[in-house]
């Protein structure tokens, strides 16, 4: 397999409703990342697109409707989508075309605009589960997050109050951010004292529903080295997808994050990712599952993430800065494109070109990962300088 | 100029949701009506039969043993077609649960009015495998004294009233 390299990247601000059309917010950030490299959409050989259901934007063939914005005009063109894990799925998507040596340059975008479906994004979720077991009881996506942040809780003894100052610290973060919709200074307090949505999760446990589009530009070696002087590598990918029978898993630990971890750490040549990794991107919808996916990913050891956390490791300033983006909690949450704007985040940190939110140490190997669908998929890209 | 500076992001224009619904800015509506008629399949459906004679019933996997509800033609872990059909119990433990303040549309229950928040749960059945469990809702217990291991039964539908649904079960509630 060829060596992969990320040569540029584009992100749109995230806002809850914005004005534009998802073509022309997917326009916009491939714009960008061409841009930021220099390059032209005829220097491009094919195009890969992530955006989640189609439900969103009740436009069926979402991939094909994009396809305009995101320069996929008669060229090699595909769309993928895994849940909530297809931002980081994204990279992987567009490396399988480049390192395989059928192409050389690659778009890598993705899109999201969750408003258009109304009152709330989260009835059209009521679809994803099993239509005659459960769907009849009305659950909600926030029910399932719920369900899970409470068993991670018992089986740990972890506290609330603790897992809140994830919200605190990817919030604060977030004010770095110039796409960030809901940077903020706030307390634990705060958080405690947000309405309860579905306890144990209140409103800011929770990312907020977000429009945006991100994209990233992959070249092979040889020209990766020609367009910049600071390529950054994907070293490692996996992902890897769980039962759909939910309830019969037991969720205080997500494996298949583990299964896509391992399969990217083997790959990339790392024993030991709690040392080698020196930044990462774990998936933060909600509080609980930046912590959940530290303990995925190996970062810590089982029941190890929330006095990580307390201990200041996981901050800009600590020994593995994690979301120093601000994350899906801060920055915002457009489903495919925050799996992107992760991956951003590293590429921009491990280049050194972070400004306000680079991190000391001169980090050269980091991760971004992402998760959805009913709980079950992991998807991890590790990235060197 | 680094490259970090030419990605920044310039625009996306932020609507407000009022600029929205007051046609501020134009947008186009659309319900749509589709409609669905699913089939069950031969392991749900018996499930669902066995629901409306107030019984839970269960499959088997030859090979890893396990006793599995919801009840499956194909065990998933060994990927071989399932063996017997198990009587299981209508009682159970809590194995974690939720207290809702929103439905399903994310919109909010009017809990200061009255409305008791709901308590979905993830129930292991008795006699099934460990760590077998289904989706269901608690009720006839304060929302706040739910626990993980705390043991309880299916309130049924009276049998007239049963469709062959999940829904049969109206509800799981604490027991001794
Ligand atoms: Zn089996």
């Amino acid at each position: 397999m060829r060596k992969v390299a990320i040569v540029g990247a584009g992100l749109t601000k995230f806002y809850r409703n914005v004005q534009e059309t998802p073509k022309e917010l997917a326009f916009e950030a491939t714009k960008m990342a061409l841009d930021s490299c220099e390059m032209k959409l005829s220097d491009i050989d094919c195009v890969v697109h992530g955006t989640a259901p189609d439900a969103f934007d009740g436009v069926h063939m979402k991939g094909e409707y994009l396809s305009d914005g995101s320069g996929g005009y008669r060229k090699p063109y595909m769309r993928h989508f895994v849940g909530g894990g297809t931002g980081c799925f994204s990279p992987i998507h567009g490396w399988f075309h480049v390192a395989s040596g059928m192409f050389d340059t690659c778009i890598v975008v993705a899109e999201e605009k969750m408003s258009s479906a109304y009152p709330h994004p989260a009835g059209a979720f009521l679809t994803i589960f099993d239509h005659t077991t459960e769907q009849p009881l009305y659950p909600t996506l926030i029910w399932i997050f719920a369900i899970e942040m409470n068993r991670f809780m018992t089986t740990y003894g972890y506290k609330k109050e603790d897992i809140a100052r994830v919200a605190v610290k990817n919030k604060k973060n977030a004010m770095d951010h110039p796409s960030a919709q809901l940077g903020a200074e706030i307390t634990v307090k705060d958080v405690l004292d947000s309405e309860i949505m579905a306890w144990p999760v209140n409103r800011l446990d929770i990312s907020p529903t977000s429009d945006g589009a991100a994209c990233i530009i992959l070249a092979a070696e040889h020209v990766a080295r020609r367009v910049t002087e600071k390529p950054i590598w994907i070293d490692g990918v996996g992902w890897a997808l769980d039962s759909a029978y939910w309830t019969t898993r037991d969720l205080y630990y997500p494996d298949y994050v583990e299964v896509a971890a391992r399969q990217a750490y083997k790959m990339a040549g790392i024993k030991e990712p709690s040392k080698e990794i020196h930044i990462a991107e774990p998936y933060d919808p909600f509080t609980y599952k930046e912590l959940h996916h530290i303990e995925g990913l190996g970062l810590c050891k089982k029941g190890g993430s929330v006095q990580m956390l307390l201990d200041g490791v996981t901050q800009r300033t600590g020994n593995l800065p994690c979301c120093p983006s601000g994350g899906a909690l801060g920055v915002g949450n457009p489903i495919a494109a925050t799996g992107i704007m992760k991956v951003i985040e590293i590429f921009s940190q491990l280049r050194g070109e972070a400004g306000k939110r680079q991190v000391p140490g001169k980090p050269t190997c980091g991760l971004a990962q992402a998760w959805g669908d009913l709980m079950q998929v992991g998807t991890v890209v590790v990235m060197r300088s | 100029m680094e490259i970090t500076e030419k990605m920044v992001a310039k625009t996306a224009t932020k609507l407000s949701a009022d600029e929205i619904q007051k046609g501020k800015v134009l947008s186009v509506k659309w319900t749509p009506k589709l409609k669905y008629a699913w089939d069950n399949g031969p392991a749900i459906g018996r499930y669902l039969a066995e629901l409306k004679n107030g019984k839970i019933i269960a499959k088997k996997c030859d090979k890893c043993h396990r006793i599995m509800i919801p009840p499956r033609m194909f065990c998933e872990l060994c990927w071989v077609p399932t063996g017997e059909w198990i009587y299981v119990q209508d009682t159970g433990i809590v194995n974690t649960w939720v207290v809702s303040y929103v439905d399903w549309k994310a919109t909010r229950l009017d809990i200061e009015g009255g409305v008791r928040p709901l308590t979905p749960a993830v129930i292991e059945i008795d006699g099934a495998s460990k760590g077998m469990g289904i989706l269901h809702h608690l009720n006839d217990v304060d929302p706040w004294k739910i626990y993980r291991g705390m043991k309880v039964k299916a309130v049924w539908k009276p049998p007239e009233e049963r469709t062959g649904a999940i829904t049969d079960i109206k509800y799981f509630k604490p027991i001794k």
